[in-house]
Parts: C-alpha cells; sequence; structure tokens
C-alpha cells in the first residue's frame, strides 16, 4: 500500500497527514456500534451497581416474586432471538437475501413477544399495589429500582425491534447491505447479554421463598 | 496500517453446529441460575454463584455470537479491558452499603470534634 493511498484529501487534514482508516481493521459502522455497546455496558452496570448498592443497605427489601414462569420464558425468548438474528446475518453474508429478512422479522417479532410479557408483568406488579415509590411488601427502593432497570432494558428492547425492522426492510430493498444487519445484531446480542444479568440480580434473588 | 480493503471480512458459511453448540450452553447456564436461585443458601453466597453464572455466559456471547472472537486481538484487548476497567471501578462503594445497612445512613462525626 502507498503512501498516497493513505492520505486523506479533505481540508480539515492538513497535505500529507496520515492517518488510519479501519482501526482494528473493524469497519467504522461496525466499531461505532462497539463504542456505544461499551458506553451502554457502563451505563447498565451503573444501575446494576446502585441497585445493589440499595439492596445491600436497605433491611427491608421486598421479595415479591412468587413465579418465575414468566421471567423464564422471557429468558427463553430473547436467548433464542439471538440464535435467529445470528441466523439472519449468516444468511446475509451467504447472499441468501430472503432468508436473511425472515430471521431479522422473526427476530422482531420474538423482541415484540419479550417486550409484551414483560409489560404483562409490569401490570401484574402495579394491580398488587406497587409503583414507583411505593409497595405494600417493603421499602419504596425496589420500585424505584425494579421500574428504572426493566424500563431500560426494555426501552432498548423497543429500540432494537424498531431499529431490526427499519433495518430488515431496507436490507430487503437493497438500501442496507448484510454489515448493516450485522451491526444491528451486535446491538441485539447486547440487549440479550445485558438480561442475563438483570435477570439473577433483580428478579431471581428476589424470589420469594 | 488498514484500510477499507482490509476490513475483516467473516467467512460466508459459519459453521451453524458452534452456533447451536453456544446457544444450548448459553441455555443451560441460564438454567443453572434459575436452579441456583431455589438452593437454601445464603444472599451472598446465592448472589456470588450467580454473577459466575452470568459472566460465563457473557463472555460466551461476547467471544461467538457478537464474534469478538475473529475479530483482531487488538480489538478484543480494546473492548475487554476499557470495559472491563470502568466496570471494577465503579466497586469501590460496596462497603458502604453495609454502614447504611448497620443503621448509621449519613457519615458520624468523630468523638472529640465539633460537628459543623
Amino acid at each position: 500500500m502507498s503512501q498516497a493511498d493513505l492520505t486523506m484529501s479533505h481540508p480539515a487534514h492538513p497535505p500529507g497527514m496520515t492517518i488510519g482508516l479501519a482501526p482494528f481493521s473493524v469497519s467504522a459502522n461496525k466499531m461505532a456500534i462497539w463504542l456505544f455497546i461499551i458506553a451502554d455496558a457502563a451505563t447498565f452496570a451503573a444501575c446494576l451497581v446502585a441497585y445493589g448498592f440499595l439492596r445491600n443497605g436497605t433491611a427491608n427489601w421486598p421479595r415479591p416474586f412468587h413465579s418465575i414462569v414468566n421471567v423464564s420464558v422471557m429468558t427463553f425468548i430473547l436467548l433464542t432471538s439471538s440464535l435467529t438474528m445470528l441466523l439472519g446475518v449468516r444468511a446475509a453474508k451467504a447472499g441468501d437475501k430472503s432468508g436473511a429478512f425472515r430471521w431479522t422479522m422473526i427476530t422482531a417479532v420474538m423482541g415484540i413477544l419479550f417486550a409484551a410479557l414483560h409489560i404483562r408483568e409490569w401490570m401484574g406488579l402495579i394491580d398488587e399495589g406497587m409503583s414507583m415509590f411505593h409497595n405494600p411488601w417493603g421499602t419504596g427502593l425496589f420500585g424505584a429500582s425494579f421500574f428504572s432497570i426493566t424500563g431500560l432494558h426494555l426501552l432498548h428492547v423497543t429500540g432494537g425491534v424498531v431499529a431490526l425492522l427499519a433495518v430488515g426492510f431496507r436490507y430487503m430493498g437493497g438500501r442496507y447491505d448484510a454489515d448493516d444487519l450485522e451491526v444491528t445484531g451486535l446491538y441485539w446480542h447486547f440487549v440479550d447479554l445485558v438480561w442475563m444479568f438483570v435477570v439473577p440480580f433483580v428478579y431471581l434473588l428476589n424470589l420469594a421463598h | 496500517m488498514a484500510n477499507a480493503h482490509d476490513v475483516q471480512k467473516h467467512e460466508p458459511h459459519e459453521p451453524l453446529g458452534r452456533y447451536l453448540l453456544i446457544y444450548v450452553c448459553i441455555l443451560i447456564l441460564a438454567a443453572a441460575q434459575f436452579f441456583i436461585a431455589f438452593t437454601h443458601i445464603d444472599a451472598e453466597a446465592m448472589f456470588a454463584r450467580m454473577l459466575f453464572v452470568a459472566i460465563a455466559e457473557a463472555i460466551l456471547a461476547l467471544l461467538f455470537f457478537m464474534h469478538l472472537w475473529a475479530e483482531k486481538r487488538g480489538f478484543l484487548l480494546f473492548v475487554v479491558v476499557f470495559t472491563g476497567f470502568v466496570i471494577l471501578v465503579m466497586q469501590f462503594g460496596w462497603t458502604d452499603s453495609h454502614r447504611m445497612e448497620a443503621g448509621a445512613p449519613y457519615s458520624q462525626s468523630k468523638s472529640g470534634t465539633v460537628a459543623p
């Protein structure tokens, strides 16, 4: 590769200035989503640490969950949606456009199902008297932390579903390519990864024994 | 130094069997978390075991579902070291949560000193 190949002609860069166009040999799109994932991981980690701090320091922390059926179904759906996303990206890289679109849409439907189950669970807790600042079982901090963490995750799932639908249709229409689908998939896997920490700490540690 | 032509491309036909194996492993680990929740151990031991399992799940997802294993080692180190350091630094305040549990939610002035 010649030096000229690496020289930017943009007026913002002085003549002769050389920069790496693809750090770590990763495309700009992928690097951007990874930087977002790192920042978002810090956000969720901060939320979970704050939650743990409150739970550890509060004597009458409630344990309101009597059943694991709903959360286990939600977990199964989200983990399986990661597999369907992988299959979609795999199909896209192999040039199977309709297969990639089909798997992406299946992933989006699973995301919608997860969100619906999540809202159903919220409604059940609200019906039992739980709100952001009050609940019948113990400290009101529980409602604030529970709704904040699961709400932030639900927001990510909702955003992911919108992204999957948008990218999926644009991929099918020829405006996006397999790399765009892969970048969306990275985000979706991250949402799945966060759930792996939310389930044990927010749900399973608060099971009523 | 790399340019756009050097951007890493994955194999067109990544092994489906590996994906399924990782998926089953993650499902088993998730099931293990539910199992741990029903064991009769104290909350701290339960938390430690669940954290260990969650980290194992996350490593599998990061390396294979998110293809971090297929990227350059420098990129893997960049993501893992940077994220890990930020998350580790957040843990400095845990001892203070025990102080709250002991019934002293606010800092106490030392004996013999005058509180402002």
